[in-house]
C-alpha cells in the first residue's frame, strides 16, 4: 500500500469517525441530565429500605448482588489461573530457603525502609475501616481489600529479604481468597433459606448510620475484602516466587 | 459545570495524552499511575466518590505494579537469552 492510498483510507476514517461522534455528542442528554428511573428509585430506597446510607453499597451488594458474586468469581478464577499458569513452569519444585542468596540487593536506605515500615499499621487501618464502613460511607470490600493487600505488601517492600517466610503464609492467602469468594455465596444461600430468595437481605436491619446495619451487607464486604486481599496476595506471591527461580537461574 | 470539574477534565485529557506519548514502558507504567489519580480526581469531582476510590487501588496501584513486575519479568528473560546466544 502507497504512502498516498494510506493517508487516504486514513482521512475517510477520520471523517466518518468524526462525522459519526458530533453526531452522538449532539444527541445526548445535557449536562447532568439524568433520566434513568431504576437510578432515581434506587437512590431513594436505600436508607429507608435497607438501612444503609451508602446507596452504592445497597446497589451493588443487595438489589444487584448477583452481578457482585460473579464480579467476584472473575477476580477468584483469574487469580487461579494465574496461580496454574505459574505454577505449571516452575513444576512442582519449591521454592528452597537461602537466607544469603536470596537478600535483596535492591532497598538499601534505611530511611525509606523505615517509611515503608512504619505505613504497614496505618494502612492495615485504613483498609479495616473502609472495609467494615462500606454500607455507610463510600468504599467496601474491593477498595479495603486492595488497601489490606497494599499494607501486607509493604511488609515484604519494607523488608531485607526476598523471601518472607511465616510473614507470607501461602496457605493463610489462599485460604483468605476461598473463604471470602465461598462466603459471598453461601450468605446468598442464607437468603435462600432464611428469606426465600436468593441473596435477600435477610438479616436484621438494624439502624441507620450503626456499623452493624443494613442487614447481611456488611457481612458481604468482609467477604469481598477476604477475597480481594486474598486474590491479589497469592498472585503477588506467584510472581515473587518467579523472581526467585529467576535469581537461581531456574527460568 | 464547576470549574473543579473543567480542571478535571483537562487534567485527564492531558494525562491520556502523556500516557500515549511516553515510549519506555516502565516510564508509561508510571505515567499511567499519574494518569489514573487524574481519573480518580475527575471522578470525585463528579460525585462518584466509590468509583474514585476503585479508580485509585486500581489504576494508580494495581496496574502499574502489575505492568512493573510483568516488564521485571520479560527484560529478565531477554538478558538471560542474550547470555545464551
Amino acid at each position: 500500500m502507497s504512502e498516498r492510498l494510506r493517508l487516504t483510507v486514513f482521512a475517510a476514517g477520520v471523517v466518518g469517525f468524526g462525522a459519526v461522534l458530533v453526531w452522538g455528542l449532539a444527541g445526548l442528554p445535557s449536562f447532568g441530565d439524568f433520566d434513568g428511573r431504576y437510578g432515581q428509585y434506587l437512590a431513594h430506597a436505600a436508607v429507608p429500605e435497607r438501612h444503609a446510607t451508602s446507596a452504592v453499597a445497597v446497589t451493588t451488594l443487595d438489589f444487584r448482588g448477583f452481578d457482585t458474586l460473579i464480579e467476584e468469581f472473575i477476580l477468584f478464577t483469574a487469580a487461579v489461573g494465574v496461580v496454574v499458569l505459574l505454577r505449571v513452569q516452575r513444576a512442582g519444585e519449591e521454592v528452597p530457603a537461602e537466607p544469603d542468596a536470596v537478600r535483596r540487593p535492591t532497598a538499601h536506605s534505611g530511611s525509606l525502609r523505615s517509611v515503608i515500615t512504619a505505613l504497614v499499621g496505618p494502612f492495615l487501618l485504613l483498609g479495616l475501616a473502609i472495609v467494615v464502613h462500606g454500607h455507610l460511607t463510600p468504599g467496601g470490600g474491593f477498595q479495603g481489600g486492595v488497601i489490606l493487600m497494599a499494607a501486607l505488601f509493604l511488609v515484604y517492600l519494607g523488608g531485607t529479604h526476598m523471601r518472607l517466610g511465616p510473614l507470607r503464609p501461602l496457605a493463610a492467602t489462599e485460604a483468605s481468597e476461598g473463604v471470602g469468594a465461598a462466603g459471598f455465596a453461601l450468605i446468598g444461600l442464607g437468603g435462600i433459606v432464611v428469606a426465600g430468595a436468593y441473596l435477600e437481605n435477610f438479616l436484621p436491619f438494624g439502624r441507620v448510620s450503626n456499623l452493624v446495619s443494613g442487614g447481611d451487607i456488611p457481612l458481604l464486604n468482609i467477604a469481598v475484602g477476604l477475597e480481594v486481599m486474598g486474590a491479589l496476595l497469592v498472585v503477588l506471591g506467584e510472581f515473587l516466587d518467579q523472581r526467585l527461580l529467576m535469581r537461581k537461574g531456574r527460568l | 459545570m464547576t470549574a473543579v470539574q473543567i480542571a478535571a477534565l483537562i487534567a485527564v485529557a492531558f494525562g491520556g495524552t502523556a500516557v500515549v506519548l511516553a515510549r519506555d514502558p516502565a516510564r508509561q507504567a508510571l505515567v499511567a499511575s499519574v494518569y489514573g489519580l487524574a481519573l480518580a480526581v475527575l471522578f470525585l469531582a463528579f460525585q462518584a466518590p466509590d468509583v474514585a476510590l476503585s479508580q485509585i487501588v486500581v489504576g494508580a496501584v494495581g496496574l502499574p505494579a502489575m505492568i512493573m513486575f510483568a516488564l521485571r519479568k520479560i527484560i529478565r528473560r531477554e538478558e538471560v537469552d542474550r547470555e545464551e546466544r
